[in-house]
């Protein structure tokens, strides 16, 4: 007896708390209803929801439109799952449910209208609520409707680009109220061109007229769509179809133009990139006349280094790249300066030993970065404000790590041309690379000389590296990619020619870029070899060659 | 009298084609003769592997004639080899017959699977033997004679040439990985069933290659001592030492340089022929461009200017690749960058240097 008392009471306690749990999340979403007016709520909703209960879908849509139109926390859920066929009537009670099907056959059920939990049923015990296409086409669009005044502006914008596909102008009332009070630009442009879309397939030929000469700007596909169908539409009249025709034709250009601004600004980031990992070649090259072939691995070292400060700061990771530069070009440099201590003060005035000999260093630098590293990729973090892209004009949007790095380079380029004008190292630099004896007989160590140059240069290569880990894999070949382009680069614009290699680099890079739709990634890229192998034949000494005596060797 | 003046160097040459010689008549015997659980037989894999080191050696004699001699360092020779490995391939994959893995009577696997109709007309005549060897050294030799002439036409000399041969290499490296240039992308040529007539996989086969080899080493050797004795091969010597000044002697310089470039290609598609059916299989990946600075390493370490050095150099490298990456894999490219520094940094003139030097034979 005592054992069934206590058992009793707790079935009662668990009823008790169900229901105010159920209460609770109830009075949670909508704060301002009571517990009496949200039961209220529930049973005016539910009257709205048991309309569904019908055979025609003329009355079901109408009452999709009815729930739409309750104030019900639960309206949204209710009709995605009338979408997704989710929405079953409980054949014991009549009630309307969201069921999900089990494996077995049967389902697991739960109200629709509260949410409740109601357990499982058999496969009989349930009947769906069927949907046709029509319909489902009406569901989207109130979905879309309700989500347009949702609090995200992207979930808002992505809201007014369902309406606009489901083509249901029954939603232009939605789309003007919600125009009424909405803020944000984008969501604003996006329910604009919505309504094109919607006043494009107007019956009136003044809106529709109105339509078409609104468009002249938008670079929608979907309003570009429209547009297309109506200059090809026998129905339509011959004045609405001439002016399709032309806007259609002006929209054509914008998007044209758009896209050479956009292959011109993909082709200056790849040729920023180039002129990056060049620069640094072109001035070990220019002034020593040395082919090193371990720069794509000095990269290499500055990538890792970026991917070292990453690890060793996790908290920093929004200042990481920036602490990486100078990490990098101090890292990459120092082992520049080793190598010219080390191996390539020996060589001087035998150019072909020095490429072989630091294709051996790059060999021994890549094995090691593949024992302390292991051999697999790195991934290196892109910080928050790398990422992302911004809209330079309307529908015309760049990425923020590809701005960045033009800009980067820039910065690097013109930081090197004062070096090299305006310091007194630069001096001596141009002084050895003009002539080197005359420049140690007015007193300038060539040889100290010599190692800063290197220093400097592979520093550059470093540097050149932190950018490169924020757009490709960081790993031991990193820098054998780079190499054959670099020294492309350099060969192009002239050995030892600063400018020569930043045009060089930009315009391969964009040549490269306009190249690619038509002939492909690869074979653009064997075409650029293949005119730089020619070029070279034309003008031996690239487009900005040495002039004067310096050229004579 | 001529093999006089051939072998008139020091002791190298009568060394080599010595080992050639002994070569060729014990390998033979010690693979098909001797019976298998005796101590002196060798096993068909180390034929293979030793063939394979001959056509090294050969590509290496190629290379120290233009770079050596002439001092034209390529660092696109690799280029030359696989298009001559690639030749052979072709006219290997026409003997595949109805035997691929489709049955095609006409089309190689890789082709069918493409779903391609019909063969490429550059495919065209590949399934005669004579005239897969006419391109094996055609192919090359062309390649080279219109980049040479381009090249050297120009006055395009040294770092500068050395980086344009490497763009070459590393341009058709990237053409030859596209599935749309027929050459079966990067997968390559492979499953070789028989040369004519003779099924690839048997050992008298490979001991057939391997002896053809070694006298291709030896005649390649002969015809290069040939060249460099003469005395087109002295002015090519003259250009090496003092560009100029030859030419104000009067000699086009870039017509030797082209000749010399053009020959030393013919030879590496050669080596490249020969190499591919021993073993099994040609992909883009020989094209790359770090295959054809190993292989200037293999000339520097055995010593250039010498031929014999070149050969010496290729097999002593490749004998302690196949050793270092069997057992101290990740050793072998610290091995390898070492030496590429060892080598020019202390031992400019290679190992025949070296040997010269404690001989006391100062050349």
């Amino acid at each position: 007896m005592k054992i069934a008392a206590r058992s009793s009471t707790r079935v009662e306690l668990g009823r008790w708390v169900r229901s105010s749990v159920v209460v609770l999340v109830a009075a949670g979403l909508v704060p301002c209803f009571g517990v009496e007016e949200t039961n209220a709520l529930d049973a005016s909703f539910r009257a709205t929801v048991d309309l569904l209960k019908t055979r025609s879908f003329g009355e079901k849509a109408e009452a999709a439109r009815a729930i739409a139109g309750h104030r019900h926390p639960r309206t949204l859920e209710v009709l995605t799952a009338l979408l997704d066929a989710e929405l079953y009537t409980e054949r014991k009670t009549g009630r309307v449910v969201v069921a999900k099907g089990l494996d077995g056959g049967g389902f697991t059920i739960r109200d629709a209208v509260t949410g409740e939990e109601l357990g499982q049923v058999g496969r009989r015990g349930a009947r769906k609520i069927s949907v046709n296409n029509r319909l489902r086409g009406l569901l989207r669009g109130l979905i879309a409707g309700i989500r347009l005044d949702d609090e995200d502006p992207d979930d808002r914008i992505a809201a007014a680009e369902a309406i606009a596909d489901g083509a249901d102008s029954s939603m232009r009332a939605v789309l003007d109220a919600r125009l009424l009070v909405e803020s944000d630009a984008q969501v604003i442009a996006a329910i604009n061109t919505a309504l094109v879309v919607f006043d494009l397939d107007a019956d009136d030929e003044t809106i529709r007229l109105r339509a078409i000469r609104a468009s002249v700007r938008n670079l929608d596909g979907r309003v570009r769509e429209k547009l297309t169908g109506i200059s090809n539409d026998p129905t339509a009249s011959e004045g609405i179809q001439a002016a399709a025709r032309e806007t259609l034709e002006s929209i054509e250009e914008t998007v044209a133009r758009y896209k050479t601004i956009e292959t011109v600004f993909f082709g200056l980031s790849l040729g920023s990139v180039l002129v990056l990992a060049a620069i640094g070649l072109s001035i070990t090259f220019g002034v020593m006349g040395v082919i090193n072939m371990a720069h794509g691995e000095l990269i290499m070292l500055g990538a890792y280094t970026t991917y070292v400060v990453q690890t060793l700061f996790p908290g920093a990771l929004e200042y990481s790249v920036l602490i990486a530069v100078p990490a990098a070009f101090v890292v990459s440099g120092l082992v520049g300066i080793g190598i010219e201590r080390g191996i390539f003060r020996f060589l001087y005035g035998r150019p072909l030993e020095t490429l072989l000999a630091s294709f051996g260093v790059s060999l021994v630098l890549q094995q090691a970065v593949r024992s302390i590293f292991s051999p697999l990729n790195r991934s290196v973090a892109t910080p928050e404000w790398m990422s992302g892209s911004f809209e330079l004009l309307d529908g015309l949007s760049m990425t923020f790590n590809r701005l960045y790095i033009l800009i980067f380079a820039g910065l690097i380029f013109a930081a090197l041309v004062l070096v090299l004008q305006r310091t007194r190292l630069g001096l001596e630099v141009r002084a050895v690379t003009q002539n080197r004896a005359m420049a140690r007989a007015m007193g300038i160590r060539s040889a100290r000389v010599d190692a800063l140059t290197f220093g400097l240069g592979a520093g550059i290569a470093g540097v050149a590296g932190v950018a490169l880990s924020q757009l490709t894999n960081v790993g031991p070949n990193l820098g054998q990619g780079y190499i054959v382009d670099s020294f492309m680069v350099v060969v192009f614009g002239g050995v030892g020619n600063l400018w020569g290699t930043l045009v060089a680099g930009l315009s391969l890079g964009v040549a490269n870029k306009f190249l690619e739709p038509y002939a492909g990634a690869v074979v653009a890229k064997v075409l650029v070899l293949v005119f730089i192998i020619l070029f070279i034949q034309w003008r031996p000494r690239g487009m900005f060659p040495q002039k004067g005596r310096a050229a004579e060797n | 009298m001529l093999l006089g003046r051939l072998l008139k160097q020091d002791w190298g040459p009568t060394i080599l084609l010595g080992i050639l010689g002994v070569l060729c008549v014990v390998v033979p015997v010690a693979n098909l003769l001797i019976p298998e659980d005796s101590v002196f037989h060798v096993s068909t894999y180390t034929v293979t592997l030793l063939g394979k080191y001959l056509c090294f050696a050969l590509l290496a004699m190629a290379l120290d004639l233009v770079w050596g001699y002439c001092g034209v360092l390529s660092l696109g020779h690799g280029a030359f080899f696989a298009l001559g490995g690639y030749a052979m391939g072709m006219y290997l994959m026409r003997q595949i017959g109805t035997r691929g893995v489709y049955g095609h009577p006409e089309l190689p696997d890789f082709m069918v699977f493409l779903n391609w109709e019909e063969l490429p007309w550059y495919w065209f005549g590949f399934d005669a033997f004579w005239f897969a060897m006419l391109m094996v050294v055609l192919v090359p030799g062309l390649l080279a004679l219109v980049f040479g002439w381009l090249a050297f036409r120009s006055r395009v000399t040294g770092v500068y040439l050395s980086i344009m041969t490497q763009a070459l290499t590393y341009a058709l490296m990237l053409a030859f990985f596209r599935n749309e240039m027929g050459f079966g992308g990067n997968n390559g040529l492979t499953d070789f069933k028989d040369i004519l007539g003779a099924s690839l996989q048997s050992d008298v086969t490979r001991v057939v290659l391997f002896v053809v080899s070694a006298i291709a080493l030896a005649s390649t050797y002969l015809f290069c001592r040939f060249v460099v004795t003469s005395k087109l091969g002295r002015v090519v010597t003259a250009v090496r030492d003092a560009d100029d000044r030859t030419r104000f002697i009067g000699y086009r310089v870039e017509n030797y340089k082209v000749w010399i470039f053009t020959v030393s290609a013919v030879l590496a598609g050669i080596a490249g022929a020969l190499y591919v059916p021993q073993v099994g299989i040609i992909n883009p990946s020989e094209f790359q461009p770090l295959n054809s600075i190993e292989l200037v390493v293999w000339v520097a370490v055995g010593g250039r200017g010498t031929l014999y050095g070149a050969a010496l150099g290729a097999v002593l490298v490749n004998f302690a690749k196949t050793w270092l990456t069997s057992e101290y894999p990740e050793v072998w490219l610290f091995a390898l960058g070492g030496l590429f520094i060892l080598v020019t940094v202390a031992l400019p003139k290679g190992v025949v240097g070296l040997l010269r030097n404690l001989l006391g034979k100062e050349t």
